[in-house]
C-alpha cells in the first residue's frame, strides 16, 4: 500500500531531518512512530503528502509515485491521504459541518464549495460521520466553541470524509488530557481498522502507542532504529531510541491494570455497536 | 570542578543590568539628546513681532465668524453630500481593489516575486500623503470630485490591502496546512480557510477606512479635489468667515457621525 525508501530531507538551514528512511506498510495496520522531539517524526509524515518537499527518496502510495507528481496530480493524490493534527487545525470561524465537509474540497467544484452545495451523498456521509465520532447535533456549532477533544473528533471526521487510502496523524493526543487522549486514540484506531485504512501516527506517549498500535517505528535523528510489533518494545529499545533513562514504568506490560489487552468498552457504547455492525 | 562550585562563597553584590552597559556611551547619548532639544527650540525661530501682530487678526477673524451663517445651506448641503459620496465610492473601490492586492501581499500564500511586487505597490502608494496625490489628480483630471475620489481610492486601497496582507500573514499556519492537505487548490483555500478567518477584520478595517475617508474627503477639497473642503477653501479666500464657521461646524458633526457609525458597525462584527 505504502512504500517509502531512502527518504531524505535537508532543510534550507542545513538541518538534516531525515536520512535514508524506508519502510513498507502493506496491511491496513496502525503504525505508531515514536522518537524524541526533533527526530523527524513530523517531517516524515509531511513528506508523504508533500506539505514538506523531501530532498530525495521514494514515496509510493499504491501505484502512485508521489514525489514525481505535478501540482494538480499532487492535489488529486492528497485527496486520498487524510491528515489529523496535534492542534486540530480546524478553521475556527466555520461551523462543525463546514469543517467536516471541507474534507470533500478536493472532490467538488469551486462553485459548489462556495455556495456550500455539497452533493447529497457527501452531506449524508457527513451526518453519519458526526454520529460516529460522537458529535451528532453539533453540525451548526462553530468550531471555536468546541472543547479540545471535540475539536479533534471534528478533525478525524474531516480526514475520514476524504475516504482516504492512508491516514497521516501528527501527535493527535499531545494537546489532550489523558482520558480524552485515550478516547481519541481508541476512536482513531477503531475507525482505521473498520475501514481498512492504514494509519501512520506520530505519538509521544509510548504507553499509548503500545496500547493502540499494531506496529511501532522508532525514529532517532532522522533514522529508523526500531521497527516491530508493539510488544517487542523493551527498555533496551527505548534506551536506543531516546537515550538512557529508567524505562521500567513507561512500558506497558501484560497484566498491569486497565491499560491491558483488548480495550474494554462500556456495554451501552453505541459506537461499538456500529463497529460490530460494520464488521459483520 | 563541581566540588569547587559547591564550596564557592555565595555572592553578596548584585547590580541590575543596564540597557546600555557602557557609562560613557550612556551619558554621551543623554548629552546628545539634550543638545538636540536645545537646537530644536532654537530652530523654531519664533518671531515675537509677528505673533504680536497675529493676535488682533485672530480676534478680528473670530468676531467675524460669529454668528455662523447657515443661510447658504443649499451650497453647504451640496458640498457635504459630495464629500460623503466621495467617501463611500472611494471606500467601495478601495475594498474591492484591496482584496487581490492584500492576498498577493501575504508571504504565506503567494510565491516570493508576486509578494515583492505587491508589497512594493502597497509601499509606493503609501509614500505620498493624500494631499500630494490629490494635487496630481487635480492636475491630470481637473478640479472636482473625480480627482478627490481617485485620491481616496488610492489611499483606501493601500491602507486596507496592507492590513489584509498582515492579517493573512498572522493566520495560524496549521489551518492552511490542513486545508491544503485535503487536496484543495488555491481558490478553495481562499474560500474555506483564508476568507472565514480574516473576513471580520477586513470588514472592520474597511468600515474604519470609510470613517477616515469622510474625514479626508473634507481635506482633499482644499487643493480643488471636490467636496465640502473646496467650498471651505473658497469661503476663506473670500473672507466669508461666518460661512466658514458654519462649514466647520458641519464637518465636525459629520466626522462625529462617521465615527459613531463606524464604532457601531464594528461593535457588531465580533
Amino acid at each position: 500500500m505504502l512504500t517509502i525508501s531512502n527518504l531524505e530531507k535537508v532543510y534550507p538551514t542545513g538541518t538534516k531531518a531525515l536520512s535514508g528512511v524506508g519502510f513498507t506498510v502493506d496491511t491496513p495496520q496502525v503504525v505508531a512512530i515514536i522518537g524524541p522531539s526533533g527526530a523527524g517524526k513530523s517531517t516524515l509524515i509531511r513528506c508523504i503528502n508533500r506539505l514538506v518537499e523531501p530532498t530525495r527518496g521514494l514515496v509510493k502510495l499504491h501505484d502512485t509515485d508521489i514525489l514525481t507528481l505535478n501540482r494538480s496530480e499532487l492535489r488529486r493524490a492528497r485527496r486520498r491521504m487524510g491528515m489529523i493534527f496535534q492542534e486540530y487545525n480546524l478553521v475556527e470561524r466555520l461551523t462543525v459541518m463546514e469543517n467536516v465537509l471541507s474534507g470533500r474540497l478536493g472532490y467538488v467544484s469551486f462553485w459548489r464549495a462556495y455556495r456550500r452545495k455539497f452533493p447529497p451523498e457527501d452531506v449524508r456521509a457527513a451526518f453519519v460521520m458526526l454520529e460516529r465520532v460522537g458529535l451528532a447535533g453539533y453540525q451548526d456549532t462553530r468550531a471555536d466553541a468546541l472543547s479540545g477533544g471535540q475539536r479533534q473528533r471534528v478533525g478525524i471526521a474531516r480526514a475520514l470524509m476524504q475516504k482516504p487510502d492512508l491516514l497521516l496523524v501528527d501527535e493527535p493526543t499531545a494537546s489532550l488530557d489523558p482520558k480524552t487522549a485515550r478516547e481519541i486514540m481508541r476512536l482513531l484506531v477503531e475507525l482505521a481498522h473498520d475501514r481498512g485504512t492504514p494509519a501512520l501516527v506520530n505519538i509521544h506517549d509510548v504507553a499509548l502507542a503500545q496500547t493502540f498500535a499494531d506496529r511501532i517505528i522508532g525514529l532517532r535523528q532522522g533514522e529508523i532504529v526500531f521497527d516491530d510489533t508493539a510488544d517487542q518494545v523493551t527498555e533496551a529499545v527505548l534506551t536506543d531510541i531516546y537515550g538512557e533513562e529508567d524505562w521500567s514504568t513507561t512500558i506497558r506490560r501484560e497484566g498491569n491494570g486497565a491499560d491491558n489487552g483488548p480495550e474494554t468498552k462500556p456495554p451501552d457504547d453505541k459506537n461499538g455497536l456500529i463497529r460490530e455492525a460494520a464488521a459483520g | 570542578m563541581s566540588a569547587k562550585a559547591d564550596s564557592a562563597p555565595v555572592a553578596l553584590r548584585w547590580q541590575r543590568i543596564r540597557m546600555i552597559p557602557n557609562p560613557w556611551l550612556r551619558f554621551g547619548l543623554l548629552a546628545v539628546a539634550l543638545a538636540y532639544f536645545a537646537w530644536s527650540v532654537g530652530a523654531l525661530d519664533i518671531n515675537w513681532h509677528r505673533v504680536a501682530n497675529g493676535i488682533p487678526r485672530a480676534a478680528n477673524m473670530l468676531t467675524r465668524m460669529f454668528p455662523p451663517d447657515f443661510g447658504r445651506w443649499s451650497l453647504l448641503f451640496k458640498g457635504v453630500l459630495e464629500s460623503v459620496q466621495m467617501a463611500f465610492a472611494a471606500s467601495f473601490f478601495g475594498m474591492l481593489l484591496a482584496i487581490p492586492l492584500g492576498i498577493c501581499g501575504a508571504v504565506n500564500l503567494v510565491p516570493r516575486p508576486v509578494y515583492l511586487v505587491a508589497r512594493t505597490l502597497i509601499i509606493l502608494s503609501r509614500t505620498f500623503h493624500e494631499i500630494i496625490i490629490a494635487i496630481f489628480f487635480v492636475k491630470i483630471f481637473g478640479f472636482g470630485p473625480l480627482a478627490g475620489v481617485l485620491t481616496l481610492v488610492v489611499a483606501s486601497t493601500s491602507f486596507i490591502s496592507k492590513m489584509l496582507a498582515e492579517d493573512i500573514e498572522n493566520m495560524p499556519p496549521g489551518q492552511l496546512e490542513a486545508i491544503r492537505a485535503t487536496g484543495a487548490g488555491f481558490p478553495k483555500l481562499l474560500l474555506y480557510c483564508v476568507s472565514p478567518q480574516v473576513l471580520p477584520r477586513y470588514l472592520g478595517v474597511s468600515i474604519y477606512r470609510l470613517d477616515a475617508n469622510i474625514r479626508h474627503s473634507t481635506v482633499v477639497g482644499i487643493v480643488g479635489a471636490g467636496g465640502i473642503g473646496q467650498v471651505l477653501a473658497a469661503t476663506f479666500s473670500r473672507y466669508d468667515y461666518d460661512f466658514s464657521l458654519a462649514i466647520l461646524i458641519t464637518i465636525v458633526s459629520l466626522v462625529f457621525a462617521g465615527e459613531f457609525f463606524s464604532n457601531w458597525v464594528r461593535g457588531h462584527l465580533r
